[in-house]
């Protein structure tokens, strides 16, 4: 289908295109920007006007309950919250039941996200065998069927030896490790930040030196066997400081901050809010400050939005007996623009760190609007404003802890390979 | 929802008791008051039988074991002439099979008034008091090592009892303040009720990050921190704590931090020492001064009762508006 998209506000900035042009769709793949191509009918034409057009959104952590945890979330359902949220891609981490430790679990994500067709799916694989960390996974054959990446997860290795060994199989074969620093000692029971709020609270800690200390370990490690490696979701200051040091030595790591990390600090846990139990823990002021700091600077690399819808039970417990996340495809891109108003970053910049900086690290073709590109579009109204509610959220995951709160910014198309998979008036 | 938002109603009545962080001085000094009411002070023997609570249910929520705890709220409940039904309930095999929202909703269906609540998690009090009818009431018998209000309470009267005025006081808490929810009920306390000097002493292992925000300076020093008190509160040590690489022994923890009489010579020749039990004879108190003429720990439990009645009388109070 041909569709034109006019009058809208074009930021691509894999292509520095920050203006108002038109953009046209064929065969699924962007056709041009600007004049149309000689002899182009546009079968269908989106108005643009006064809306900004960007690259669809590139998720590098959504879980999407399938398979194991559908009362969770399904494919179908957390696909449609994508696009209803203008993410296109979404990486799915590797803590599914079964793991994502062999072909088959692979198979089955990819089929179902392409019988929703709603968003793209890509996997990342098991670093070790059922994430147990003791016997490496078949990551060849994983990557044979498409997985971007190894990871354990959340779980962490504690024993240095599989992680080296690990680090040098995807070396071997050239996969990036996506990393989750902490250290399993030091976080022991926390589900927190570990400060003034757990001790006011009760609340066992995980103090900063459980993230810090794997960073530290991780990146000599890195050194020492030359893969590639992407630090997921880091919460300190202290830690982006450590990445930062690393790079500019010219170690091959990149970073993502969570865009929840990036709004909310550890005394929004108060009154056991269990919608702000997330992991790695909201930290202090100092900290949040610090990773906006590192994402304006450009050390950490990349926004994430770390989907994780939960059920209604995982949440209505005493604090420390709830599960972890926070269901965030639909509020990322309004949250994102709340930093840039809050004059965090400029609009072009936060628009790269939401699309073709997730997807260079994930080593995929997506999140720009080069000509020929696959045509993954997000057409959002950066002045609507709208309440976040139960109701409104698409996605089956409830919790978020946003609820009640007035969001700026609305998507209005979603574009999926050409196709408008996402609509609202 | 803040703690205070909680547990006040719109009449600005005690609606639950949950913490006594945020709670205005008046009410704490209220409760006191009305506990010495109920302890019938000049007889020094408690009060009988009251009709405050009649054709009211109270039911004990014990997640947790307790001995005095759950005895002594049982027996407030009784003088006020409640109901009450106690429930132990194994936290684990509550975690396997029904949830605690169903535990509640099946007992709120037995249509009672007021559960007194112990858990091991730490907001599990909060938890049950933002989700049970509006009906009820709920008291927070410990949650972890959050909060335990009445434990807090009744150790504020038993200092007014012998001090009378808290505004000139020295006051050192001693021991594990990490895993300790009646050191931070009792900081909360003291310091709303005008304590300018509160103390916590102990191993550095045991003392939570940033706890001088709640208003304490920390000694890791015990005769630093015993010197010239009016009150000693010392804490139990449990047993498990050498577990986790906190401590190497209880007998070293004993040498360094155990209160002996020969200790308690720097603190004010007046000192009162308390314990909320069960106490740990020889780990971190010498038997000479648990049963010394300084001890007020079975003081402590009498007035328990009289403090307990004292908070759900408030309780009870504010339903029947």
């Amino acid at each position: 289908m041909r569709i034109a998209i006019s009058g809208g506000h074009v930021i691509d900035p894999a292509n520095d295109i920050d203006a108002v042009v038109d953009v046209f769709i064929e065969a699924g793949r962007i056709a041009a920007l600007g004049r149309a191509p000689k002899g182009y009918k546009a079968e269908r034409t989106v108005n643009a006007r006064g809306l900004h057009v960007i690259p669809g959104l590139v998720e590098l952590s959504a879980r999407l309950g399938e398979p194991g945890y559908t009362h969770k979330g399904t494919i179908a359902s957390e696909t449609r919250a994508a696009a209803a949220g203008g993410v296109t891609t979404l990486c799915c981490p590797p803590d599914t039941l079964p793991v994502i430790d062999t072909p088959a679990v692979v198979e089955l994500i990819h089929q179902r996200a392409t019988a929703s067709g709603r968003a793209r799916v890509v996997c990342l694989g098991a670093l070790t065998r059922e994430l147990k960390g003791e016997l490496l996974a078949g990551m060849g054959g994983l990557r044979q069927v498409g997985c971007v990446g190894v990871s354990n997860a959340r779980v962490p290795i504690p024993n240095s030896e599989v992680m080296r060994r690990a680090m040098e199989y995807a070396a071997t074969i050239g996969m990036t490790v996506f990393l989750h620093a902490e250290d399993p000692w030091l976080a022991a029971q926390g589900h927190v930040h570990e400060g003034a709020t757990s001790t006011r609270m009760g609340l066992p800690g995980i103090p900063e030196t459980a993230e810090t200390i794997s960073v530290a370990r991780d990146l000599l490690l890195i050194e020492q066997t030359g893969v590639r490696a992407h630090f997921c979701r880091l919460s300190t200051s202290r830690s982006v400081a450590m990445v930062a040091e690393a790079r500019r030595r010219g170690l091959p790591v990149t970073a993502d901050v969570s865009i929840q990390h990036l709004h909310l600090i550890d005394e929004d846990v108060a009154g056991y809010n269990s919608l702000c139990h997330v992991r790695p823990p909201l930290r202090g002021r100092r900290d949040r400050d610090g990773l906006r700091k590192a994402l304006r600077k450009g050390v950490v690399t990349a926004m994430c939005c770390d989907h994780q819808p939960q059920d209604q039970d995982a949440k209505k417990l005493p604090f420390d007996a709830t599960e972890p996340g926070v269901s965030a495809l639909e509020t990322w891109l309004p949250l994102a623009l709340r930093l840039v108003n809050e004059g965090v970053l400029d609009m072009a910049a936060a628009i790269a760190q939401m699309t073709a900086a997730p997807a260079e690290i994930l080593g995929i073709e997506a999140g720009t609007l080069s000509e020929g590109a696959t045509a993954d579009i997000c057409v959002f109204d950066a002045n609507a404003q709208w309440v976040l509610s139960e109701d409104s959220l698409v996605s089956h995951g409830k919790n978020s802890p946003f609820l009640g709160e007035t969001m700026r910014g609305r998507v209005c198309y979603t574009l999926l390979g050409g196709a408008i998979v996402h609509e609202s008036a | 929802m803040t703690a205070r938002d909680l547990q006040i109603n719109e009449h600005g009545r005690l609606q639950h008791f949950i913490t006594v962080e945020g709670l205005p001085r008046q009410l704490l000094i209220d409760i006191l008051d009305r506990a010495e009411g109920f302890a019938g002070l000049g007889g020094g023997r408690a009060v009988k039988k009251v009709p405050l609570l009649r054709g009211k249910t109270v039911i004990n929520l014990f997640f947790e074991p307790s001995t005095r705890t759950r005895t002594t709220f049982e027996l407030a409940a009784n003088r006020l002439s409640a109901d009450v039904l106690s429930l132990n309930i194994d936290a684990s095999s509550a975690k396997k099979g029904e949830s605690l929202l169903d535990t509640l909703r099946n007992l709120e269906a037995m249509h009672c008034d007021m559960f007194v609540v112990r858990h091991n998690l730490s907001g599990a009090a909060h938890f049950i008091a933002t989700h049970v009818s509006p009906h009820i009431s709920v008291i927070n018998g410990g949650d972890g090592r959050h909060a335990h209000p009445t434990q807090a309470m009744l150790d504020a009267f038993t200092i007014r009892q012998h001090k009378h005025d808290f505004r000139m006081l020295s006051v050192a808490i001693v021991g594990d303040i990490l895993h300790s929810r009646v050191a931070r009920s009792n900081i909360h306390a003291l310091r709303i009720l005008g304590v300018p000097d509160i103390r916590v002493v102990g191993p550095h292992t045991l003392i939570p990050a940033g706890i001088e925000t709640l208003g304490v300076r920390v000694f890791q020093d015990l005769e630093a921190g015993l010197r010239d008190v009016d009150v000693v509160i010392m804490l139990r040590l449990q047993q498990e704590r050498m577990r986790g690489a906190l401590l190497p022994s209880s007998s070293e923890y004993f040498r360094l931090y155990g209160l002996t009489e020969q200790r308690l010579r720097v603190a004010k020749p007046d000192v009162i020492v308390m314990h909320p039990g069960p106490i740990n004879r020889g780990v971190e108190i010498d038997s000479a001064v648990a049963d010394g003429s300084r001890s007020v720990i079975l003081q402590q439990v009498s007035h328990g009762i009289a403090v307990r009645m004292a908070v759900m009388a408030l309780c009870a109070g504010s339903q029947t508006e």
